[in-house]
């Protein structure tokens, strides 16, 4: 049992850390002195980096060598990240691009869609979006309304909206989920989609957070036409190639651990510097629960990577991950704004800022809720709740929820 | 990286499991509650057969010389079954032994000839600046005892509460006050006044342990040692507990996918399938700072405290939770002696009071993040 490099790793972590040690002035300036503050000139700056990374190697480690990545495991992207956190630089701007967008191009896109989007995507040139949620489709998420009609010349028209899009306003391209038969039952009616961003018809609009920043978007469809090409995975599997995106997601989730900033040793500072607050029981009480919770969590993820070294993709477990840290964050958030006072959610307070991000991190990424049940049914084994779609045309669902049933 | 298990501890996990198989240990534990400590069977043998007992003595003294983390997967195995078999007391006795030189008796504690039991003490922490150990009754903690020098030796006076694993054992291994400095000693049973205690949990042999000038070998173990004991005694029980959380959960789930109510198994419900993943999650989380636990032990000693409290600190809430959820999801039947939870809600109540008790750990968890806050 060690935490150790094996003689390879340690290799390739040195030859990561003299790469960065050589261009981390080239890195953008998000904090402190001399921070870019310009939201636009952070984006541009970001995807340079991006590319600059991408060049080294340093985006997509594990995206075979063909499409620009190293081919090399999960282990090695870790360390990307590890080393990237440890030098204080910004890593790629693109993550769900990279991280999970681009595999499932990998996965089920066509060669012409291969070779004509991976590149620029890796390099940061252009950025996508994931439209995949809608108003009435998140936990449900094969309940998608956004309808795609084909039309006698092969093209398409898309017409509809997607919401929680990250990345929209800047974003080359998306992968869209959407309809397109109505009349079988929800998860075989699908068909994946890439939607050009600048396309007639395709609207962005900025969704303002408890915090007033709007780092998400809604996005709407008014009868944008597509070519043909434009389908990933084949009409009708839809579903299928979801899966992938969405199992990349938990792969992303699992290894990213404390990606998140919600670390036991970035709590326990507040609390340390507080001379009655450090004395006293119950705070100790609290911060000792739940920074007990925040270094099992990151033991879990060890293990997590020693499962992939050996070959093993993390199962849903490690959705319980993502659980336990946003709950210690907002355990941690709540007993750092009792032990400061109002001062804590004075505007641009950290505290601030991540007390009001979290209630909404809570859903992202599968509801906690959601997160439970397949937990429950995929790891412990118990049965599902009864459903009342299963087997029904999309189309006679509507009426039936319609009518209360 | 790696966080898998050896295909030797693999095998001391499937060795403990089966080597347990063979006597009834939920029952007797049941019996027990009735006719007392009698009705266990005798499970030092099985510890002595296996080489569990000398696990943490060196090849030297004839021990198997295995690390903290090898001793926390069978005392899993132990928790899993509700086994009482003597070894919180036993193996981080002989550990304090085995790191101080000219130790008395190695060899036959070892071979299980002898049994040695630790008299707990909690190591000073930010907040306290003493050694304590467990009182008779209160919130408060009474000092460790006192030693003073005799001969070549030490005399120790002082008394312990609630003591694992006290009653009967050859050999008892603490930490006493010589002057305001923290030293280790061994003193014999004849020098020591045991009352054992009936335990909530009939399967813990449990005693208060009275010492008035016993005749006492110094050791030479160092204060990271001897805090080191406590630290090890907190990552055992925690390991002991995870071991009951599985058995809990599991017994649970099927029968929560075997009992129906309005026309469905109940663990189709989200009420019931959500305080499931609960314990599953809080079991995970468990099981992962074991690792922690075992793998700072090894490499990262001056982690060792923090691991070995946050292990004890998450295992002892899990114990609760799974407990609790075991006895809710049998309904009626789980809170009567018809059923085997409650012997897994008394397992938990007692233990999580044992040994400075889980809230003790998880205090000890913060002190640790304040001191080495920048």
């Amino acid at each position: 049992m060690d935490l150790d490099d094996t003689p390879e790793q340690a290799a390739y972590r040195a030859k990561v850390r003299s790469w960065i040690e050589e261009h981390r002035d080239e890195a953008p300036v998000l904090r402190g002195e001399n921070a870019l503050t310009d939201e636009d000139e952070i984006v541009t700056a970001r995807r340079a980096w991006q590319g600059r990374l991408a060049e080294a190697g340093l985006a997509g480690a594990t995206w075979p060598k063909e499409f620009g990545g190293q081919g090399l495991g999960p282990i090695e992207q870790v360390i990307v990240t590890q080393e990237i956190a440890e030098a204080g630089i910004p890593g790629i701007l693109d993550a769900i691009g990279v991280g999970m967008l681009g595999p499932t191009i990998i996965a089920h896109g066509s060669d012409e869609q291969k070779s004509k989007y991976l590149a620029p995507l890796l390099h940061g040139d252009e950025v996508w979006c994931q439209l995949f949620s809608e108003p009435a489709a998140g936990s449900d998420l094969a309940a998608v309304q956004t309808r795609a009609v084909q039309q006698d010349d092969g093209s398409w028209r898309l017409t509809g909206q997607k919401v929680w899009t990250t990345n929209a306003q800047f974003s080359s391209y998306g992968l869209l989920l959407a309809r397109t038969d109505a009349d079988v039952p929800k998860h075989k009616g699908l068909t994946m989609f890439i939607v050009p961003m600048d396309a007639e018809g395709v609207t962005i609009r900025g969704l303002r957070q408890i915090s007033g920043e709007a780092e998400f978007n809604e996005v709407f469809f008014d009868d944008v036409k597509l070519p043909a090409d434009a389908v990933v995975g084949g009409v009708g599997n839809g579903w299928g190639t979801a899966l992938t995106t969405l199992m990349y997601e938990r792969v992303t989730i699992g290894l990213g651990g404390e990606g998140f900033g919600y670390s036991a040793d970035r709590f326990r500072e507040v609390i340390a510097a507080d001379p009655v607050a450090r004395e006293d029981h119950e705070v100790r009480h609290v911060l000792g629960e739940l920074s007990a919770e925040l270094l099992g969590v990151r033991f879990t993820g060890y293990r997590t990577l020693t499962e992939l070294q050996r070959g093993q993709i993390p199962g849903p477990e490690a959705g319980l991950a993502k659980v336990t840290i946003v709950s210690c964050a907002i355990r941690a958030g709540d007993l750092i704004a009792d032990v400061l006072g109002p001062e804590a959610l004075e505007a641009g307070s950290e505290w601030a800022y991540m007390i009001s991000f979290l209630p909404g991190l809570k859903s992202a990424g599968g509801t906690e809720e959601i997160l439970r049940n397949t937990v429950g049914e995929r790891v412990l084994g118990l049965p599902p709740a009864p459903r009342l779609d299963k087997g029904i045309p999309f189309s006679e669902l509507r009426t039936k929820e319609g009518a209360g049933a | 990286m790696n966080l898998a298990l050896s295909d030797e501890q693999e095998f001391l996990r499937e060795a403990a499991r089966g080597a347990l198989s063979r006597f009834a240990t939920v029952e007797a534990a049941r019996e027990a509650l009735e006719q007392g400590p009698d009705a266990l069977p005798d499970l030092w043998s099985v510890a002595q057969e296996a080489g569990w007992t000398g696990l943490l003595i060196d090849e030297e003294h004839g021990g198997a010389e295995l690390e903290a983390f090898d001793a926390m997967l069978v005392l899993a195995e132990c928790g899993r079954v509700l086994a009482g078999v003597p070894l919180l007391g036993h193996l981080p006795a002989t550990a304090l032994l085995a790191s101080s030189d000219e130790a008395p008796y190695l060899a036959e504690l070892a071979a299980g000839e002898k049994r040695a039991c630790y008299l707990p003490a909690c190591p000073p922490s930010d907040l306290d600046a003493s050694w304590t150990v467990d009182p008779e009754s209160g919130a408060g903690r009474s000092p460790a005892p006192s030693a003073a020098p005799a001969g070549d030796g030490l005399e120790i006076s002082g008394r312990l509460h609630f003591v694992p694993d006290a009653p009967g054992a050859d050999l008892y291994v603490g930490v006493a006050d010589l002057d305001g400095e923290a030293v280790g000693f061994a003193v014999e049973a004849a020098q020591v006044t045991v009352t054992a205690v009936p335990g909530y949990d009939a399967t813990r042999r449990l005693g208060h342990v009275s010492l008035a000038g016993a005749k006492a070998t110094r050791l030479s173990a160092d204060a990271a040692a001897l805090a080191g004991a406590w630290h090890l005694t907190q990552a055992l029980i925690a390991a002991e507990s995870v071991g009951t959380v599985e058995t809990a959960l599991d017994v649970s789930v099927e029968y929560a996918k075997e009992r129906h109510t309005f026309g469905r198994a109940i663990g189709s419900y989200q009420a019931v399938k959500h305080s499931l993943t609960e314990v599953l999650r809080q079991l995970e989380l468990s099981r992962s700072l074991l690792y922690y636990a075992g793998w700072a032990r090894e490499g990262n000693p001056e982690e060792f405290p923090l691991a070995a409290n946050a292990a004890r600190s998450m295992a002892g809430r899990a114990l609760d939770t799974a407990a609790r959820t075991m006895i809710s999801v049998h309904g009626g039947i789980g809170a009567t002696w018809e059923h085997d939870a409650p012997l897994y809600f008394r397992r938990a109540q007692l233990t999580r009071r044992l040994v400075g008790g889980t809230n003790l750990a998880t205090d000890r968890v913060a002190g640790s993040l304040i001191e080495q806050a920048a």
